[in-house]
């Protein structure tokens, strides 16, 4: 049935006169898809950077070990948490679906780089050592070396201006070092990567945090971990806790501790706005390279177009060659711009440590900006037809 | 059965069209008449201006008829829409001054522009008569040459091989031979001629040439928008051009 169709298809087929059109003048052809590559290109790099940056405002919020999460209404993003009673934390453990806490405090701390003895801020978290942390199961037996005091694991993909710690440490050296003025010393290496607020983090014992932070509200906590009971219903929890906690207090699940974050940079920043405005200049531009192209194709090609007129041809099937070859284009200048964005995006990653990776929703987006943009351009350049009088060419 | 003017390839009687508006509005065709049978060979000739190529994109269903009857194949144009007069030209073979080939397609892709009208016909069907087409008009070594490696001549029989392609009963040629040397083309209306006689095609050719016009059937001489015929004429004779 298929296959009768296609024979059918195959027969049917007729002289690739949008093909030969497009082929037959080699220059304005690569005019054409340097043009809509390189649009295609800015959008991938813009919507790539903006995407990128808000997921990297959540590498450590998808860490955690948690099913809800409590934060204090004070808090407004990763870089600003403020402080709540540990006590509701507490609170919380009354509730039936709740299995486990993890009473976190979280702030940002000056690190002096061991090396060149400058500070630079840095994401410092505090624990219980024998709490879940994340849910990383790798993390409890380094958890055990906090349990001494002035003790740190630190983050070995944190940035290089931090100092050679993951590599010093790895040589064997001691790798001693000063938080907020305090001696510190490296007792072992995690993996957590960094994001928009840090540069790079660190964990400690809520000893050590406390004694580095001596300022800090006896029983006050930036986040609290919950954990729930297998099969436990999330989105009830949250309900019976928000009804329960007084609201010194904000119950998210993971996921809206995450979407809080996101939110920040999204709404409170300009970077979602300037990443989007990038990627419609990109496929402004393109429009533009697009339009002259088909414009001058049809242009010089009007009196070829009327006399297939005289000869019988219907308009519709003319403005379906123009339609035609901005698939093409479409389709033709997408391919490099796919190309050329993986390799700008390993790029990205290696230079930036940004997690910027070329995932199959953005890709179909910049694909159906490009088709939009070409067949937007071939619509326009089809006015052009209108002129096609084949009474003209007698 | 049919109607009468089924009969005729061409049947115009008191057709009369104007162009421009309000006080610019000038007459170029006041009360033509004009028959061709299927198959006959009609020469129409006169001064340049005097309305030879308005009658002929009124006949190629190209413009609107404005006042008169115009049958074509036995389909009225006078008030014809543009559907069924684009369908209309799809019967209606044209050959133009210049030869207004594709310039992307080869020698035998433009050909097939013309045979790719007819219907019911596989793309290799099709590829096989615009190879055959040309073949008959002695280009068989240049099927995939561009327009631009041929010469004038050559490219004017590649338009007349794409006309014939679509199996008109009516070729319309106006002045084939303009961007011709005399020899090739007094060969290429020859041609032009056997060709359309084969095909039982009525032919109706606007030409200045004085040479061409012994292949006519009948000669039309046209002067400031009406039509005489030439009785002296007789076909095959050599004509006298006045």
């Amino acid at each position: 049935m298929l296959r009768r169709w296609f024979t059918g298809l195959w027969r049917a087929r007729r002289i690739p006169l949008a093909w030969l059109l497009l082929t037959r003048q080699p220059v304005r052809l690569a005019v054409a898809l340097a043009g809509i590559s390189f649009a295609g290109i800015l959008m991938f790099m813009q919507l790539g950077f903006r995407d990128g940056l808000f997921d990297a405002s959540v590498t450590i919020h998808r860490l955690f070990d948690a099913d809800l999460v409590l934060i204090s209404p004070r808090s407004t993003s990763s870089v600003s948490m403020a402080g709540f009673p540990r006590r509701r934390l507490v609170q919380a453990m009354a509730d039936p679906a709740v299995e486990g806490i993890t009473p976190v405090h979280w702030n940002l701390l000056l690190w002096r780089n061991p090396e060149t003895r400058g500070t630079r801020s840095v994401l410092a978290l505090g624990f219980e050592p024998g709490d879940p942390l994340f849910t990383d199961p790798g993390l409890a037996p380094k958890a055990q070396l906090l349990t001494q005091k002035g003790r740190v694991l630190f983050d070995q993909q944190s940035r290089p201006e931090f100092g050679p710690v993951a590599r010093w440490f790895r040589q064997g050296r001691t790798v001693d070092s000063e938080i907020a003025g305090k001696r510190v010393r490296v007792a072992g290496l995690v993996s957590l990567g960094t994001s928009f607020g840090a540069d790079g983090n660190l964990l400690t014992s809520s000893e050590t945090f406390l004694e580095l932070m001596p300022n800090t509200p006896p029983g006050s906590i930036e986040v609290g971990l919950i954990r729930l009971r297998p099969g436990a219903d999330a989105a009830a929890a949250v309900e019976r806790l928000r009804a329960q906690l007084p609201d010194d207090v904000t119950v998210l699940t993971k996921q809206g501790f995450i979407n809080f974050e996101q939110d920040y940079w999204r709404t409170s920043t300009s970077i979602g706005f300037i990443f989007t405005l990038g990627a419609a200049m990109g496929f402004v531009v393109g429009c533009v390279i697009v339009y002259q192209v088909l414009y001058s194709d049809v242009s010089d090609h009007l009196p070829e177009y009327a006399t297939l007129m005289a000869m019988g041809y219907r308009l519709p099937d003319l403005l379906g060659v123009v339609a035609r070859e901005g698939l093409l284009l479409a389709s033709f200048g997408y391919l490099p711009a796919y190309a050329a964005g993986q390799g700008l995006y390993a790029l990205v990653r290696s230079a930036t440590q940004l997690p910027v990776s070329m995932d199959p929703s953005r890709s179909t987006t910049v694909f159906l900006m490009i088709l939009v943009m070409c067949m937007a351009s071939a619509g326009l350049a089809m006015r052009r037809l209108a002129d096609a009088d084949p009474a003209e060419i007698f | 059965m049919s109607p009468p003017s089924a009969a005729r390839a061409i049947a115009i009687e008191g057709l009369s069209h104007w162009y421009g508006t309000g006080s610019t509005r000038r007459q170029v065709l006041q009360g033509v008449d004009l028959q061709v049978a299927p198959g006959e060979v009609v020469l129409l000739t006169g001064p340049s201006g005097c309305g030879k190529t308005t009658l002929l994109t009124l006949v190629g269903a190209l413009r609107q008829v404005q006042e008169g009857s115009v049958a074509v194949l036995g389909q009225q144009l006078n008030g014809a829409g543009r559907g069924s007069r684009q369908r209309l030209r799809r019967s209606i073979g044209m050959i133009f001054q210049g030869h207004n080939l594709l310039r992307c397609l080869s020698a035998e892709q433009n050909v097939q522009m013309g045979a790719d009208l007819l219907p019911g016909l596989g793309y290799r069907a099709r590829r096989d008569q615009a190879r055959e087409w040309l073949r008959a008009v002695g280009l068989g070594d240049e099927l995939h040459k561009l327009p631009h490696d041929l010469s004038g001549g050559q490219k004017q029989r590649v338009a007349i091989a794409r006309a014939l392609a679509a199996r008109p009963r009516l070729l319309l040629a106006d002045e084939p031979t303009a961007a011709l040397d005399s020899r090739t083309g007094r060969e290429v209306v020859e041609l032009l001629q056997r060709l359309a006689r084969e095909q039982e095609c009525a032919v109706l050719m606007v030409t200045h040439d004085p040479r061409i016009l012994d292949i006519a059937d009948r000669l039309v001489r046209m002067e400031d928008g009406r039509l005489q015929e030439d009785p002296s004429h007789r076909p095959g004779a050599a004509a006298v051009y006045a």
